[in-house]
């Protein structure tokens, strides 16, 4: 009797929270797989006919912004690499004592509502703001120069607001690595630079993979940035999406594009796991 | 082939060569500073929030300085715009429901992940990794799709569903490695002792994954309190603190909007930084 209960003891921890995680995350998926396939409209109702034409509708309609929104998070995903990697590395091997405050400086932003430190960057880069408008009256830039409504300025926001999720996993890389094995290259006459290409880099890589994939799904997929720091020629596919949702309540077009943004980033993240070993990747995601 | 320069020895530890740590420290001063250039941009806009919850627009947003004030943070004046405080309140009811929740159902999935080798476990690591990856706009889609498809208005209650539903897997994953470096032979004397595994339960093990419980409630209700994207798509007509910055940001903020902003920040921060000290002190004891 008590060993039954024991075996069956996991199963009733992990029932309620299993069950919810079952209808909320993973059903609503399947809910959406179907919608994406029905006809109809919101006044009459939709009925489910395996109306395929929802798919080719979605990407000729909006392969453009789907298009854009990949070399956004591609663009925004080498800066990140560019601009966490060298923070990562100085906290890693030379924060001593401080690498815990260091880390919490960088993930102050979170403490800051997602749309309010985006809105509050709209207020730094406007025309008349505090960075153009000195720069204009020195005349460094022309009156008619402006920051807002641009690429770079939508590209520069999603840099920063997932600036974290790069150099978090980068950092927890570069933390594992055994400083002695750095210093026994240098022993054996590695120059500095040598040794970190042959030592540092390839220890660090996982980290870097792992950054990657957790900074350029949710860039690829953001709407905030581009609806507060752009403009109608940076529309994203998920200012799309949520317009076809909330807005004109064209629900399948909307689950079908929603659809097909998932199933390019999932090829795309099999295809990079895949290329570069998918346990590593895994196991730094997981940390 | 890095491999095997891991294994070299490394006992030869030979003292550097005289030119050798003139160059290092060159090289990390230049990191060192360009780690503070990041941290200062990181900090620009959240110290222009802050500013601007101390200044006196002379119309009515709060868009260019036109002198300092205190006005705003007095009660009467913070709380003088009825629905934004009634969405900071929603906000604040919702982020408390759901991080209880979560807390109570990811505790669960976690203890029994950290503790027990169950059939099923491979799938529930694999669906807690989807929820924890997926973007929040694909969650808020297909949240929005079922309760389309089940002909549900959306409003507070499908709110609290999504938020508890996106919590869960961070508490699960923050218990389970608490309850992975637990020391069983503290349970076994308990056992040893004569207590049923229901009191050993409550009170051996309970008050060693505490903390971790704890810290998951307060990442939850971080996660609930700055939610939007997935809050967007459930909320119907609910309208949280995020939700209202949103619906406001086409005409311009009212500073209410810095103070409260400002607020949250500051209690976060604070709390964060107690947790860390607390955690500290109980290491060295």
């Amino acid at each position: 009797m008590n060993r039954v209960k024991r075996q069956l003891a996991p199963y009733f921890l992990v029932l309620p929270g299993g069950l919810w995680l079952l209808l909320f995350f993973a059903i609503p998926m399947i809910a959406m797989l179907s919608l994406s396939l029905q006809q109809g409209d919101v006044v009459y109702g939709y009925r489910f006919t395996f109306h395929w034409q929802n798919y080719t509708d979605a990407i000729s309609g909006y392969h453009d912004q789907l298009i854009r929104s990949l070399i956004y998070a591609g663009i925004g995903t080498l800066l990140l690499i560019a601009l966490a990697f060298p923070v990562a590395y100085w906290i890693a091997f030379y924060g001593g004592k401080r690498k815990p405050t260091y880390l919490f400086l960088l993930l102050l932003p979170f403490f800051v509502s997602f749309v309010l430190r985006t809105i509050s960057w709209r207020q730094i880069l406007t025309d008349d703001g505090p960075v153009l408008h000195p720069l204009k009256q020195i005349g460094v830039l022309p009156d008619s120069y402006h920051l807002l409504g641009t690429p770079e300025a939508v590209i520069g926001g999603l840099v920063y607001n997932f600036l974290p999720f790069m150099v978090l996993p980068i950092y927890v890389a570069l933390e594992r690595i055994d400083p002695r094995v750095v210093e026994a290259s240098r022993d054996l006459y590695a120059s500095p630079a040598l040794s970190f290409r042959k030592v540092v880099l390839p220890l660090a890589l996982p980290g870097v993979f792992a950054g990657v994939l957790m900074s350029y799904v949710p860039m690829a997929s953001d709407y905030v940035n581009s609806e507060v720091l752009g403009s109608q020629s940076t529309t994203m596919i998920g200012q799309v999406i949520q317009h076809k949702y909330l807005q004109t309540s064209d629900y399948p077009t909307a689950a079908a594009l929603s659809f097909i943004l998932m199933a390019v980033l999932l090829v795309g993240i099999f295809a990079y796991a895949r290329a570069l070993g998918t346990e590593d990747v895994m196991k730094v995601a997981a940390r | 082939m890095s491999q095997s320069t891991l294994e070299w020895p490394t006992t030869t530890a030979t003292p550097p060569p005289a030119a050798k740590p003139r160059r290092r420290l060159k090289g990390s001063t230049v990191l060192y500073l360009y780690t503070w250039l990041v941290i200062i941009w990181l900090i620009i806009p959240i110290a222009v929030m802050i500013a601007f919850s101390f200044n006196n627009p002379s119309g009515r947003y709060n868009q260019h300085w036109d002198g300092f004030t205190l006005k705003w943070w007095h009660p009467a004046k913070l709380f003088a715009i009825s629905d934004l405080s009634q969405a900071l309140w929603t906000s604040l009811i919702i982020a408390v429901i759901s991080s209880l929740a979560s807390a109570a159902l990811g505790t669960g999935i976690g203890y029994a992940l950290g503790r027990y080798r169950f059939r099923g476990s491979g799938t529930l690591n694999v669906i807690m990794f989807s929820t924890i990856s997926s973007p929040e706009l694909i969650m808020g889609a297909s949240l929005l799709s079922l309760f389309v498809s089940l002909n549900v208005g959306p409003g507070f209650t499908t709110i609290v569903i999504a938020h508890i539903m996106f919590s869960i897997s961070f508490v699960a994953a923050i218990v389970r490695a608490r309850v992975v470096t637990l020391d069983r032979s503290i349970e076994e004397a308990a056992a040893d002792l004569g207590a049923t595994p229901w009191t050993t339960f409550w009170k051996v093990t309970f008050p060693i994954i505490l903390p971790a419980v704890f810290s998951g409630i307060l990442l939850a209700f971080a996660l609930s309190i700055d939610d939007f994207v997935v809050t967007n798509f459930t909320a119907g007509s609910t309208v949280t603190f995020p939700l209202w910055i949103w619906g406001a940001t086409r005409v311009g903020l009212p500073p209410q909007v810095n103070v409260m902003g400002t607020l949250i920040f500051g209690v976060g921060v604070l709390i964060a930084v107690v947790t860390n000290i607390r955690s500290k002190k109980q290491k060295k004891d």
